[in-house]
Formats: C-alpha cells, sequence, structure tokens
C-alpha cells in the first residue's frame, strides 16, 4: 500500500479525537502531533488498530527537556505503519511538579524499556508501568542526568579548577 | 534480584540455584548481567542488568559541535561503526538539506555494505564458536581482517573509525584501496562458500540451533525488534528497501527473510545477507565508474572543513575554517528523525536543534537495546546453554546497549 498522505492521517486523527490531537508541523514531511496524557494511550491505541493505518511498530519513545517552557517535559513517540510505510511522530508535553504519563506497555510490549531508559534520564513517571527502575544509570543516583540543568561534567572535580592553571 | 532461596512449591529439597551470569562471563561477548534462577540446567526466570558500559553520549553529544558527534557514533556499535558514522552525517544533512553527490553515495554505500558484513562475521563466526566450532570464525576472521584494511587505506584506521564527514569523505579513495577491496570481492565468496557448507548443513550444528529460541512475527514486532532477528521471523522489513537512503534505490538486491524465527533462521539471513552485500558492492563498483573519479565529497564549504594547506594560502577557505571552528554558521531551528539500516536493525537519529552549533537533543534508537529487553522473558523454560547461543544470535553489542 502506499504511504499515507499527511492531510489524509490527520483527518482520520481528527474524526476521532477532534480537537483534542493538535498539529505541530511536518518537519521533514514526518506528521508531528501533540496531545494530552488523558487521551495519550487512546490515541496509541486507536493508531495501531485502526485498519486504513496500522501503525503496529513502536519505533521509539524519548523525552525532550525544555527548561523555559511552562511544560517543561516532552515525551515524544515514534510510530511506524510497515504495510503503508507511513511514520508519525506524537509528543505529550508535561508540567516539571506533575510528570505522570500513562504507560505504553499495555499497547507494545517493546514500551518496556523504552519507557525506563526515558524514566532514567528525565524522571518521568510512567503510571501503571510493570517494572519502572533505572536502567543505565546506577540505581541510587538521585539525579535525572538527560535535563538541562544537570551538568555535564562533575562539579566536584578539583583537576579542572582554574588556579592549577594560573588563572 | 533475590538473596534468599526461592523453592518451587515450597519445598525446600527443591531449591532454585541463582547464577549470575556476567557482567564478565567468557560466553556472553560482552558486559551483560543476567541473575537466572535455575532448575537444573532450565532457567526459571531472569533478570538483565544493563548498563556497565553506559557513557552517556546522549548528554556528551548536547556539548560538542555536529562535526564532532562521530566519535561518539563510533563506540555505538562498535563492530561496524562505519554505519553509524553515515547515519549521523545523513541525518546532519537531511537536516540541512545538502545534496549529496551519486559517487559520495555510492561510496558511503561501499563503506556501509563492507561494515554490514564485517558485523555479521563476527555474529556468525562467534555463533559457531558457541555451538562447538571454532574453525569457521578462524575463517571467516581473515576476512574482517581485509575490511578493516580497506577502511585504514579510507580513513586510518581500523575500529572505531570516525569515517566520513559532513558532505561526504575526509578523502578520496585512493587506488590501493580499490584494489584491497577487488581483492576482498575475489576473496571473500569463497570462504564465505566454504564457511556455508560447513554449517548449513551440519546436522550437529543445525540440531543445537533450529527451534531454538523461536519467535513469532507477531512477538517481535510488539517487542521493536528490527533487523536481521526481525527478518528471521518472517518480516521484510528492512530500512535500505523500505526508506532508501544514500541512494540505495539504485541498487537491485534482495531482503532475505526467514521462516521461524529461531537461532538457525537468524543464521542463514545474516548469511544471504552477506551475499547481498557482495551484490550491492560489485553493483557499487560498476556505477563508480560512469561518476568523475575526483568528487569524494559535496559542495557544502559552510560544513565541510577545507583542506589544511588551503587555510593557510586562501582567504575565503580560511574564512570557512574558522566559522566552522568557532560555531558561527546558523543551522535551522527544526527536528528531524532519520534511520539507517544497521548491521542489527534500525539505526534512528532523532536530533532536535534550536539552531546553535550543537544538538539541542540528540536521541539514539539503537537497535541492540530495543532487541535485548526480550531476553530474558524469551529465556524462560529454555536451557542455559540455548540461551547463550541465543544471546549471541542476538548479536548485542554491549556498546550498542549502553550508549
Amino acid at each position: 500500500m502506499a504511504q499515507i498522505p499527511n492531510e489524509e492521517l490527520l483527518k482520520r486523527i481528527a474524526e476521532k479525537f477532534d480537537q483534542q490531537v493538535t498539529l505541530v508541523g511536518e518537519p521533514y514531511g514526518l506528521l508531528t502531533v501533540e496531545t494530552g496524557r488523558e487521551q495519550i494511550i487512546d490515541l496509541l491505541a486507536f493508531l495501531k488498530t485502526d485498519d486504513a493505518l496500522r501503525f503496529i511498530f513502536l519505533t521509539d519513545i524519548t523525552a525532550i527537556h525544555y527548561p523555559e517552557q511552562e511544560k517543561q517535559i516532552g515525551i515524544i513517540y515514534h510510530l511506524h505503519s510497515l504495510t503503508t510505510n507511513t511514520r508519525i511522530r506524537i509528543k505529550v508535553f508535561l508540567a516539571d511538579g506533575d510528570v505522570h504519563i500513562p504507560t505504553a506497555t499495555t499497547v507494545w510490549e517493546g514500551a518496556n524499556w523504552m519507557e525506563r531508559e526515558t524514566y532514567d534520564f528525565f524522571g518521568v513517571i510512567f503510571d501503571g508501568h510493570p517494572d519502572l527502575r533505572r536502567i543505565l544509570n546506577v540505581d541510587d543516583m538521585e539525579a535525572f542526568p538527560m535535563r538541562k540543568e544537570f551538568p555535564l561534567e562533575d562539579p566536584n572535580r578539583v583537576d579542572k579548577k582554574d588556579y592549577f592553571f594560573g588563572r | 534480584m533475590q538473596n534468599h532461596p526461592v523453592y518451587i512449591d515450597n519445598d525446600p529439597q527443591n531449591e532454585l540455584s541463582t547464577l549470575n551470569l556476567g557482567p564478565t562471563h567468557p560466553a556472553t561477548h560482552g558486559v551483560f548481567q543476567n541473575v537466572l534462577q535455575l532448575d537444573g540446567e532450565r532457567i526459571v526466570s531472569g533478570v538483565s542488568t544493563i548498563g556497565y558500559i553506559h557513557r552517556a553520549f546522549e548528554k556528551i553529544a548536547e556539548h560538542r559541535p555536529f562535526y564532532q558527534i562521530t566519535p561518539l557514533t563510533d563506540r555505538l556499535n562498535y563492530c561496524s561503526s562505519p554505519i553509524n558514522n553515515m547515519g549521523w552525517h545523513m541525518t546532519v544533512e537531511k537536516m540541512l538539506g545538502i545534496q549529496i553527490p551519486k559517487r559520495v553515495d555510492y561510496l558511503r554505500v561501499i563503506i556501509m555494505e563492507l561494515a554490514r558484513i564485517s558485523d555479521h562475521i563476527i555474529c556468525n563466526g562467534v555463533l559457531g564458536v558457541d555451538t562447538g566450532a571454532f574453525t569457521g570464525f578462524l575463517y571467516m576472521m581473515e576476512h574482517r581482517e581485509s575490511i578493516y584494511e580497506i577502511y585504514e587505506e579510507i580513513c586510518g584506521s581500523r575500529l572505531t573509525t570516525n569515517i566520513g564527514r559532513i558532505g561526504g569523505f575526509e578523502r578520496n579513495f585512493n587506488t590501493i584501496a580499490f584494489a584491497k577491496l577487488r581483492a576482498f570481492l575475489k576473496n571473500f565468496p569463497v570462504t564465505l562458500k566454504e564457511f556455508e557448507s560447513l554449517f548449513n548443513r551440519n546436522r550437529i550444528f543445525v540440531d543445537r540451533t533450529k527451534d531454538v529460541a523461536a519467535v513469532t512475527a507477531e512477538t517481535a514486532l510488539s517487542y521493536s525488534w528490527t533487523g536481521p532477528i526481525l527478518r528471521a521471523t518472517g518480516v521484510d522489513y528492512d530500512v535500505r528497501a523500505m526508506n532508501p537512503y544514500s541512494s540505495y534505490e539504485d541498487f537491485d538486491f534482495e531482503v532475505p527473510v526467514g521462516t521461524n524465527g529461531d537461532v538457525y533462521s537468524r543464521f542463514l539471513v545474516r548469511n544471504e545477507e552477506m551475499w547481498q552485500s557482495l551484490r550491492i558492492i560489485e553493483q557499487a563498483l560498476v556505477k563508480l565508474e560512469k561518476e568523475p573519479t575526483d568528487i569524494f565529497h559535496a559542495d557544502v564549504p559552510e560544513f565541510y572543513l577545507p583542506p589544511k594547506e588551503e587555510v593557510y594560502n586562501n582567504m575565503e577557505a580560511l574564512i570557512y575554517h574558522f566559522k566552522i571552528v568557532m560555531g558561527e554558521i546558523p543551522t535551522p531551528n527544526t527536528e528531524v528523525y532519520h534511520s539507517v539500516e544497521g548491521a542489527n536493525g534500525e539505526l534512528g537519529f532523532y536530533l532536535v536543534n534550536d539552531g546553535g552549533r550543537s544538538p539541542y537533543r540528540l536521541h539514539f534508537r539503537r537497535p541492540s537495546f530495543i532487541n535485548y529487553q526480550m531476553y530474558a522473558p524469551m529465556s524462560r523454560g529454555m536451557l542455559l546453554s540455548d540461551a547463550i547461543i541465543n544471546m549471541s544470535s542476538l548479536n548485542v553489542i554491549a556498546g550498542e546497549l549502553d550508549a
């Protein structure tokens, strides 16, 4: 089957979700929409099971941190419809004090580690996740290192202090 | 992880034994830890612990200019680092809208297919070692060496190659590189054929691998598997065929698929992919004959560093050199996802840019990471020795797993 045009895809989503899903843009032809956490799982399940769309493949889940925005943390889903070779990107933005979002493991088994990774680096709590632990960092780490306020280098390092270089 | 003894049916006579498989175990070929509960030799449950060589590449990438990120991508899947590097360059080129000359595309295809072969050589060779056949591994390793020598002619290094630049290559391929490539194309098929006749119908090997760790297509898709292990289940998803990049649409090749997704199918799929890669390289060499021989990068002075002698003798080159190094060149404020078919599956780059000299956010969709999460669940009920060859055939590379 041929690739689904972005307008058609957007229309199909709008029929079901009306105003709850808004268009962000189409950078490099990849349809990007934004939604809220209330209907994210419904949207993912709809995209996966709808006969015409069939986005059966979860490519990736990740997050991004915009410290200057009101809703700081964005969760980004990339889906791929293998039968029509169409991709879609879905964004959900969450305020910093309340980074809770329902888990996508109910839709795809493979979301498990992707969500653990997102939790590990951004502190996003995926409600209902079967095993939400840190995955790449050590268990007793307290910070969420991919947030922008986390420094790249350990601030306690002494070997790069200015006075060693006569500054 | 359990510290207390676990019993079957609460019977103290039937205590499960706990085995720490890894983090440094000779049979796992990398830093992987699995804490397994064993009933005799059968695995009852397992927990994977990863992150032993996590190096925070995504964080480091946010502080590096675009052209300095290949040393990081090199160390993702270090068995086929050129694919990662090319994938990264193509992501940046897609973001900047750079038109790449056909000759550069074909040269890239040659390098990427060589990398795919070298990766599959290791995977299939090691699978032989784990099933008790060392010979095939040694036969094949000789040719990985000749692939590394080709890299060496092109970029000067072998394993973590740092090959390519935004827009093309750092220098043109020399005649020695082409001579070595032709020698490889002549010698490798002989060995690959020998390797196949050693394994494909070998009773011991087939008994050992057939129906081991068989996965259905539905399960593989729900776990977001990609690459040869997905194709072994019968799904013909290959990024090269589905979303061609770097002029893969000009080439005539097939996407081999397996039938029942077991270790044996994966082995056959990888072997066939090596034949297809050889086909692609041969076609690329024919296509290269029609292209002008002096083009090895696109005409993008704003992003491609000029040669040093020009920087010292030419005003424009000096200006561009300064602008590139100091990060004075504006880039679009956008986001882009680009994926290439890595040796283990879809290697994706999600790049969010805010117009600066380095990415605002860069996420690697690492196939090893996503493929490996099914390892512990699928090991349940398996024999320990089967779990070992299952891990070899998943071809999980620690660098890509932990990023």
